[in-house]
């Protein structure tokens, strides 16, 4: 069962975390959809790690294409857990350069992670489809997001 | 794994133990080797021999395969059917722990319910012994990533309806289904490979710090079996013997006395079932029985169950000194991160002695040893 927390983990409502017995989840919103995409990578970090403790040494592009938007949306976030597994980078800040058609492209930025500098919190398994939600809802763009942990 | 050393042996160097499985098995979050990474010519090896690949690369003997499910890999593993991706997660992840619930952990045998069942075993009260806790890795994530999203198509090829699109999947016959065990087996041999990696760590750390030879150490392997997954088996459906595909999800394998997939030497008692608890209470060695066998295609519980979620977790551990808590119960726990700890506590689990007894008395395994931490290890 899902128990929203409902606290505040970002400046701002950008992101709030949802506590689940064996995983964790995000609810995202944005303005746009750019600022959803943008937000869901910065909560997707901040679970991992402290992002304030992230420098912004390194920029990554990053393309992601999906038949939809929920799907966009765990291919993108497995594409920052890729990233983050395989080489060790830590992100804090994306820009979506293009999102059209099912097709994302963006630059993220952040650095490799250092033992003696960054905390690990959490270590992310996967992205799931497991209640996956992505919508419109009264002007504003919300996404729903399970980890397997 | 049981041991030729009783608690006392340890007692005094249990510190210093913890300290050094801590230093030689790789764990924490994005746990990598610096001393190797697996080439893909390499990665094929091991997809398909699996523990075999480690025992041959010098980890661990070859008669450890005896006791290990399958003797360390499972038939049908294509390394053709894993992707780049996959292969990529895993390189530098073969021979570590990783974090969450994965762990190393020394403890002795506190408690004997069934002297002829631990007879057979080989346990004894006092004795010490080792439990590992790992599997695939970040390797194992991606072949199920990669799938799922074959899954998907699949399911609306073959007309199934979702409940949950995490729910996808296809007929094992199918096309996509052949090729998902196909990656799967890759996956669950690189699981093999890894347990047996850091069965011979563990071994090497014992005699160095005790300055025992393995003769005198005798650190062997009761038994190697894997939890959530899928195999295929014979059994009995409405009176008729059928072979099935059995996918074993928070559960694990407990195979009757006489079964001819368990080794000989524990023919007559049954297949030895390992139930880990918390780092802070203890874990029991059971083994399977007939009924599970007749009424759960062979599988029991495969741990305790969490009762909190992490963030629950840490906020009851907030402001408690969890590893001294530890430290005064007689267990060192040594983590590479320190909220590892706070969402491990023994408040975050369900009883493992409750769990067991459930599995026990319903008579789908039976209670052989009750094991009680000294050490633990955590990613």
């Amino acid at each position: 069962m899902l128990e929203d927390r409902g606290n505040l983990l970002g400046r701002g409502k950008k992101f709030r975390l949802l506590d689940h017995t064996a995983d964790v989840g995000i609810i995202v919103y944005g303005g746009d959809l750019e600022e959803l995409f943008s937000n869901a990578g910065e909560a997707f970090f901040e679970i991992i790690t402290d992002l304030q403790g992230i420098r912004e040494s390194t920029e990554r592009t990053i393309r992601v294409e999906s038949p939809n938007l929920e799907d966009l949306m765990v291919n993108w976030l497995g594409e920052l857990l890729y990233l983050h597994d395989v080489d060790g980078l830590l992100f804090r800040t994306f820009s979506i350069d293009e999102l059209r058609d099912g097709s994302l492209k963006a630059r993220a930025r952040g650095e490799v992670f250092q033992e003696e500098r960054h905390v690990i919190k959490t270590e992310i398994k996967a992205v799931t489809y497991h209640q996956i939600q992505v919508k419109k809802e009264k002007g504003r763009w919300k996404a729903r997001i399970i980890f397997d942990l | 794994m049981r041991s030729g050393l009783s608690r006392k042996d340890i007692s005094g160097s249990i510190k210093e133990l913890v300290g050094a499985l801590f230093r030689n098995i790789p764990s924490g979050v994005g746990s990598r080797r610096k001393d190797f990474t697996l080439n893909r010519e390499e990665g094929r090896k091991v997809f398909k021999k699996g523990a075999r690949w480690a025992i041959e690369n010098g980890y661990g003997f070859a008669v450890d395969l005896e006791h290990i499910e399958e003797k360390g890999a499972i038939e049908g593993a294509d390394p053709g059917a894993v992707s780049e991706r996959a292969v990529e997660r895993g390189r530098s992840q073969l021979g570590t722990l990783g974090s969450g619930n994965h762990f190393v952990e020394v403890g002795y045998v506190a408690e004997v319910y069934d002297g002829k069942l631990a007879d057979a075993l080989r346990l004894n009260e006092g004795q010490v012994t080792v439990i590992v806790h790992t599997g695939s890795r970040g390797l194992g994530h991606q072949v199920c990533d990669d799938y799922i999203k074959v899954m998907l198509q699949a399911a609306a090829k073959y007309g199934i309806e979702l409940p949950d699109r995490q729910l996808c999947c296809a007929p094992i016959g199918s096309d996509e289904g052949k090729r998902y065990w196909a990656a799967m087996a890759c996956a669950a041999n690189f699981a093999f490979a890894n347990r047996q990696m850091i069965t011979h760590w563990v071994r090497e750390t014992f005699e160095r710090v005790m300055g025992m030879g393995p003769k005198r150490l005798q650190l062997n392997l009761i038994y190697d079996v894997c939890h959530n997954i899928a195999k295929f088996e014979d059994h009995e459906v409405n009176g008729h013997r059928r072979r099935i595909c059995v996918h074993r999800k928070g559960a694990t394998r407990a195979f009757p006395p006489h079964h001819a997939e368990i080794p000989e030497d524990y023919r007559d008692i049954g297949q030895p079932v390992l139930i880990p608890g918390d780092m802070g209470r203890c874990s029991y060695v059971m083994v399977g029985t007939e009924k599970a066998f007749s009424e759960t295609f062979g599988s029991t519980c495969h741990g305790a169950g969490r009762v909190m979620s992490r963030h629950q977790a840490k906020r009851v551990a907030k402001g408690r000194a969890i590893v001294r808590e530890l430290e005064d119960k007689g267990i060192f726990v040594r983590s590479a991160g320190k909220a590892t700890i706070a969402e491990e506590i023994s408040d975050a689990y369900k009883d493992v002695t409750e769990v067991v007894n459930v599995v026990h008395n319903a008579g789908i395994s039976r209670k052989v040893a009750k094991l009680v931490p000294m050490g633990v290890i955590k990613g």
